[in-house]
């Protein structure tokens, strides 16, 4: 019966994004019905192929580990897509004549920049995520994954809403928005896949057999239900019409400037702060063989993290229109905020304890460390940063730009690395990695790519800086606009090779994954299913 | 010790989900609801306006074009700012923007107020060719907006969409919508498109007959910041007046 109300809803869905492509008001708005025309269509397909055949029973006391392993792997897969994107853009910013003139109004730097923010961000770290929820979450409640094929639904539709917004941007549909560039159409769709994987989520811990929540999920779960708040109220607006792509956004001016960063810091604090805490406080025990250092201190690292967070939006608008109180607030809790977020670096560093002797033979683990190495720094630079006298020098410029890379390619990408190579032989049923060499060396041109972003980034931003606040004993500018962009080529070109060694790190591991799938060999032990119990 | 009391959250999901989305809450609470009720948030100046059609046309490619990535339009209250930009932003200069477009990097200037700095044909140079007149610039090229032909087809559809979220659009403005739409894109164009939008920039921009997506770009342009009289403008009375 089930059947037949998803293959209705199903068929309504496909006709009716026909019905909308027929009477499309732009390209973007074409092609979106298109890509949920032909998604209700496939899904319509294997519905139909399954209906009234007979079930094959789900083995409850079993983990559920295909989206696992369909996030791990796309992980992978837009990891590459995005640091590709990003490095190409880098190189545009050397050289323009990169802006080919053929693919004018596609692959200009202001469409691609969002491409690559978006993919990185919310592509890469959104699956990793997602995998290492889904992983998580059934392992620390020794449970299946609650609603069947829902988990399945929020992959699938996760990825269906990354395409949307890719191609929405290559097509010009964009609200506007830092970080929250899709439109309405493509936010509603998140919004739909978001609550589903908000009830899978909460639906395992609900029926979970552990007695206590593990720390891990404390902080998935407070990532999952802020960014759907986050997401909710920044992107309130009003489509300009059902068969376009366009919207309006509600808020204008100091109310809407204020919300964005309070939503675009917070994508940053529960995003790929609290998430990737998650993940550092299951992958890091786990690969170390050693507890997490102080329970005491995880209690409190939560409770304040997450409290804290959620104020410090306004040090992006120092100096801005918006009211003094409002960015004194932002900046005093980003400075207490360094606090809580040291703290959790040593609740991660100090599980080391009794292992550091591992550092020396295990590069999976020195990736791990690495990262949470790079985001004590990155905690460190932006309550720095987040500092009124010290904000006016360093914002507009590339310093921030360094800034959120260090974070970005230190602490995301490589606790993302460090936890794919431990999951991959989990989840495939492997001895070991293909090879520890190939590990070895992403770690090293991984941490030399990351060097020389965030150094050749630092000389530019605060470069620019002092010149365009320098003024000559007349008291007349001394340089102009043009002269700042001329001095930072050499740093430009530094950076974008910096993005090619991080690149390269990216597909060594590509290939070791996927060859640690192909050939390596079977864990002896290993059971055929994992036992959920 | 205090936090034997975490032993209830830590077992129950639903208290663990409702405590901490509560926590989350707070910030945001406290940070942007007053703005919305705050009076000196936003000052009262003389000039501001809803944008004329084409310049909304205009706003809404650079919007696509994604400009704000690499150009600020706010100019904070420094030295340098102010010597090398004009006045600094006020909120009400950004009262009618949905949505904002302060930026946060300046890859390139800030815009904030380069409206009348250059001549039409500068912006027409540099939009198609940007480095034949900055040549130090790594702004790409967007010479295919002059070769794209602009309708006003659905722009009554968008102002009607602003005013709904508060921009003061008359039923004057959105009847004459279309025409003046082409009309501002036209030397010796009628004359009620500046008595709609005082001080719209009025004649084609970039000399073609149609009205394309480089004349609604740089009208555009060439209004940003020049709607506050800031000869005239005293900061604290903008606030005394509410």
């Amino acid at each position: 019966m089930l059947d037949y109300v998803k293959l209705l809803i199903l068929g309504l869905v496909a006709v009716c994004a026909a019905i909308a492509a027929n009477y499309a008001r732009d390209v973007a708005y074409l092609v979106h019905a298109l890509l949920i025309m032909g998604a209700a269509a496939i899904t319509f397909v294997i519905v139909l192929r399954q209906t009234d055949e007979a079930k094959q029973a789900v083995l409850a006391n079993e983990y559920m580990d295909g989206p696992v392993k369909a996030a791990a792997i796309a992980t992978a897969f837009w990891g590459v897509v995005g640091f590709l994107a990003g490095t190409f853009i880098a190189f545009q910013l050397a050289y323009p004549a990169l802006n080919f003139h053929w693919a004018d109004g596609y692959l200009n730097f202001g469409r691609l920049r969002p491409l690559h923010t978006s993919a990185v961000i919310f592509a890469f770290g959104g699956n990793a995520l997602i995998a290492a929820s889904f992983y998580i979450v059934q392992r620390t409640s020794a449970v299946r994954l609650w609603g069947g094929n829902t988990a399945w639904f929020v992959f699938w539709g996760y990825q269906l809403f990354i395409v949307m917004a890719a191609t929405g941007y290559l097509l010009g549909s964009t609200q506007g928005q830092e970080y929250a560039e899709p439109e309405w159409l493509t936010d509603l769709w998140l919004t739909i896949v978001w609550v589903a994987f908000l009830a899978v989520y909460m639906g395992t811990l609900i029926k979970r057999k552990e007695p206590h929540i593990y720390v891990a999920n404390w902080f998935l779960l407070s990532f999952i239900v802020t960014v759907a708040m986050l997401h909710v109220v920044n992107n309130l607006q009003i489509p300009v019409s059902f068969f376009g792509s366009r919207s309006v956004t509600v808020m204008s001016g100091v109310q809407n400037a204020m919300t964005q960063w309070w939503y675009g810091h917070n994508a940053v604090g529960f995003f790929l702060t609290a998430g990737f805490l998650g993940m550092m406080y299951y992958f890091i025990p786990k690969q170390a063989e050693r507890p997490v250092y102080s329970y005491k201190l995880s209690i409190i690292h939560f409770w304040a993290l997450i409290f804290l967070y959620i104020w410090a939006g306004p040090h992006h608008l120092h100096y801005t229109a918006l009211p003094d109180w409002a960015s004194t607030l932002g900046m005093v809790f980003s400075i207490v905020l360094w606090m809580p977020s040291w703290g959790g670096m040593i609740n991660g560093l100090m599980t080391l304890s009794g292992a550091w002797d591992k550092l020396r033979t295990d590069p999976v683990l020195r990736m791990m460390v690495t990262s949470v190495a790079f985001y004590g720094m990155s905690t460190f630079e932006g309550p720095m940063m987040s500092i009124r006298a010290v904000n006016s020098l360093s914002h507009y410029t590339d310093w921030t730009i360094g800034h959120v890379h260090s974070g970005a390619l230190g602490w995301n990408g490589m606790i993302t690395f460090g936890m794919l190579y431990y999951l991959f032989p989990k989840l495939w049923n492997k001895e070991r990695l293909y090879s520890l060499r190939a590990v070895s060396w992403h770690y090293w041109l991984a941490t030399i790519g990351i060097v020389l972003y965030a150094a050749s980034m630092w000389v530019t931003g605060i470069m620019e800086g002092l010149m365009w606040r320098e003024v000559d004993a007349q008291g007349f500018l001394v340089n102009s606009f043009a002269d700042t962009v001329a001095a930072k080529f050499p740093m430009y070109v530094v950076r974008g090779l910096g993005g090619v060694l991080y690149l390269a790190g990216a597909l060594i591991m590509a290939w070791n994954l996927y060859m640690t799938v192909r050939k390596a060999a079977v864990r002896r032990d290993a059971a055929f299913a994992t036992p959920a119990e | 010790m205090a936090l034997e009391g975490h032993k209830k959250i830590e077992t129950n999901a639903t208290l663990l989900l409702t405590l901490s989305f509560l926590v989350v809450t707070v910030g945001g609470i406290v940070e942007i609801a007053p703005l919305f009720y705050l009076e000196n948030t936003i000052e009262d100046v003389d000039g501001m306006r809803p944008y004329a059609p084409l310049e909304l046309a205009g706003r809404e490619i650079y919007i696509r074009e994604g400009c704000y990535v690499c150009h600020s339009q706010m100019i904070r209250p420094m030295r340098d700012e102010v010597e090398r930009y004009g006045h600094y932003s006020l909120a009400a200069e950004s009262q009618y923007d949905h949505p904002f477009q302060w930026g946060s990097k300046r890859t390139g200037p800030d815009l904030a107020r380069v409206g009348g700095r250059y001549s039409d044909s500068w912006h027409m140079d540099h939009f198609t060719d940007p480095q034949s007149v900055v040549p130090e610039s790594v702004m790409p090229a967007y010479a295919y907006l002059a070769d794209t032909v602009l309708q006003p087809a659905y722009i009554v559809d968008l102002m009607e969409t602003h005013r709904m979220v508060g921009v003061p659009y008359t039923d004057e403005m959105l009847e004459n919508a279309a025409s003046d739409f082409i009309q501002q894109a036209t030397d010796f164009g009628d004359p009620g498109v500046v008595e709609r939008y005082p001080g719209a920039p009025q004649r084609d921009f970039d000399g073609r007959p149609e009205v394309t997506e480089m004349d609604a770009l740089i009208a555009y342009m060439q209004m940003l910041g020049t709607l506050v009289d800031f000869s005239t403008f005293m900061p604290d009375e903008a606030f005394a007046s509410r």
